[in-house]
């Protein structure tokens, strides 16, 4: 208690030196828990999007059905059993039948994925009423992103060409039914979403689906054979796995700050101990063993990280506040780099991450105020007396 | 009755390491001090005074010999009892003040008492107390820098009186000051020594000071050359 009480006395006593150091800190705590909390934010909003456009509750995929090989869409789709019919029914789950097709927007080739998913379905954010349109055409919805990138606009009419269950090519004419914004752009990017019995007729496959979306309270320990279950772990790996190259990116960034402010506590402390010898020696004489000065010089560099905090929190609260609520527009979502991004990032700040922050900076500013400190214990008191030390 | 000896030193000896071999800074010191003695150590720079008071001062040992201070032996004092012994029952007073310079004066008198956890309203009054016998009440909220070289000297004083200690050790204690401050922190010294029964010894070769000492030891290349009781 001895020892944070005279460090608080020194550290106040030693004037800008001290709050020009407190200020650096408290902008490494700033940008850490800010920068954390935009990835923390982003996690968030890119599960919840995920969850809400794509995944359900999780996933029954096909036992062939591989996203990421697309020879395996032939033959990755199965009939429906009796339990599965009726789950649909309940409106558990959501069939959807994926297979390979091509259209021909303005006379241009493009190779795409043909969605077909019940019309009728209420639990992801797809507008697949807008299917259930009385056309000569077949009704066919698009992202934004797939829109942009093939010019399309509601309404546009083009050939949809595929091959069905044997082989054989057919093609007929679709028409743009709406057009969604979305910032997921696994269900936006070079596919067009029809209605699953349309596309069930054109495939000649019946009561067949390649996956299966669950709504969320679904039960998800049911086993249906030939159906592999994937859980949301699993379906928003991808998502983990570029929050955490972020992070690992993000972790450099602020490791970089940190060193800045570590150093400049390092400076001050090796400094004070070369100009306070005369103190050092002083307080030896009155009493005090050479461990409690080590002690009162660690405490005293390791309270810039505490004064930090409340100088942090003066303009960090209200910077977090407003940025949590009001989100950081960029402008443009991240689907157009084929993340999900939305356009306005709400950055999310938990207790855990700011407690775990302010736990690591305190105790690492220890360590670093501690290390210049303990050359202390090595000096000669007579001398240190004399500010002689060398 | 008979008088007990404060300070005990028989046959003290001091060496220090310089390049190859060692220079003799001490050499086979038999001195005791009284409660209550106004004594100094004196002779010109180099002659062992300022080691001998760091020695009594258990900031530093001796390499033969013994120092015996307040019952205690220096040599087998660990760290954390030689310590103990100067937060308790030492005072020390510095040629160059070394005042806690971001303290004020009163924080500055504050401190030894804090190393000895006393309570706020205790610390308070003795400050006050030690404050009153310098005459620096008026400048309790004054920072070191702000303050003139004599009045430092009162603060130091202060300092080291705060906890009524049975031994002050003072090291040149007037060697940065003009005649006038001298006298008068000599005058407080003297006077704190007379009402507390305080212990002073001083080393210093300020004749200033000398005139004040009832006792004058004198030291000549490490060894005394003569010991002298002074009666006024």
């Amino acid at each position: 208690m001895l020892a944070f009480k005279l460090a608080f006395r020194n550290l106040m006593g030693a004037g800008l030196r001290t709050w020009l150091n407190v200020i650096i800190l408290s902008l490494a705590f700033v940008m850490i828990i800010w920068f954390k909390g935009m990835l923390d934010g982003w996690d968030r909003e890119a599960k919840m999007d995920s969850i809400a456009w794509e995944y359900g509750g999780g996933e029954y995929w096909q036992k062939d059905y591989d996203p990421l090989d697309a020879f395996t869409l032939t033959e990755s789709h199965s009939k429906l059993n009796r339990d599965q019919l009726n789950e649909i029914d309940k409106g558990n789950l959501i069939p959807v039948l994926i297979s390979q097709g091509t259209i021909y927007p303005d006379g241009r080739m493009q190779t795409i994925l043909i969605k077909g998913i019940d019309k009728n379905q209420s639990f992801l954010k797809l507008p697949t009423a807008r299917l259930d349109t009385m056309i000569n055409e077949i009704p066919a919805i698009i992202g934004a992103n797939m829109a942009k990138t093939n010019r399309l606009e509601v309404g546009d009419i083009m050939t949809l060409r595929w091959r069905d269950v044997n082989g054989t090519f057919d093609a007929n004419e679709i028409q743009i039914t709406d057009i969604f914004q979305t910032n997921v752009p696994s269900v936006d990017g070079g596919q067009i979403w029809i209605d699953i019995d349309r596309h069930r007729e054109m495939m000649l496959m019946p009561d067949e689906a390649t996956i299966l979306v669950c709504n969320s309270d679904f039960r998800q320990d049911i086993i249906y054979e030939g159906w592999d279950f994937k859980d949301l772990d699993f379906l928003l790996k991808e998502i983990d796995e570029i929050i955490k190259t972020k992070s690992i990116g993000g972790s450099t960034f602020y490791f970089i700050l940190l060193m800045l402010a570590w150093l400049a506590i390092f400076d001050t402390q090796v400094l004070s101990i070369f100009r306070r010898q005369k103190e050092i020696g002083t307080y030896i004489a009155m009493g005090m063993t050479k461990r409690q000065v080590v002690g009162i010089f660690t405490v005293e560099g390791a309270m810039h990280s505490i004064l930090a905090v409340f100088v942090g929190s003066l303009y960090g609260i209200p910077l977090f506040w407003q940025q949590a609520s009001k989100g950081i527009n960029f402008g443009m979502d991240g689907s157009e780099f084929g993340i999900t991004m939305a356009e306005t990032l709400y950055p999310y700040y938990t207790l855990g991450l700011v407690v775990t922050t302010i736990i690591i900076v305190v105790l690492t500013t220890t360590l670093v105020s501690y290390l210049p400190a303990k050359k202390i214990s090595k000096m000669n008191p007579t001398e240190a007396l004399k500010g002689k030390t060398t | 009755m008979e008088t007990q000896n404060q300070i005990s030193i028989n046959k003290l000896s001091k060496h220090f390491p310089v390049g190859g071999g060692k220079f003799t800074a001490l050499k086979e010191i038999n001195l005791n001090f009284v409660e209550g003695e106004f004594s100094g150590l004196v002779g010109p720079s180099g002659s062992g005074k300022t080691t001998l008071l760091n020695i009594i001062g258990s900031l530093d040992s001796p390499s033969e010999g013994e120092a015996i201070v307040l019952g205690r032996a220096i040599s087998k004092l660990s760290t954390k009892a030689s310590a103990k012994l100067r937060k308790e029952e030492l005072g020390f007073i510095f040629q160059s003040y070394n005042l806690l310079p971001v303290y004020t004066v009163y924080e500055n008198v504050e401190f030894p008492l804090l190393l000895l956890n006393m309570s706020a309203t205790e610390r308070k009054n003795a400050v006050m107390e030690a404050l009153d016998w310098v005459g620096l009440i008026p400048k309790i909220k004054s920072k070191p820098p702000q303050l003139s070289g004599g009045e430092s000297q009162r603060v130091a004083i202060a300092r080291a009186m705060v906890k009524k200690p049975k031994l002050v050790l003072a090291d040149e204690p007037t060697a940065n000051l003009d005649a006038e401050n001298s006298f008068h922190i000599l005058e407080t010294m003297l006077k704190l020594n007379k009402d507390l029964k305080t212990s002073f010894l001083f080393a210093t070769h300020d004749e200033k000071v000398i005139k004040y000492l009832k006792r004058k030891i004198s030291l000549a290349d490490g060894m005394v050359a003569k010991d002298e009781y002074i009666s006024k």
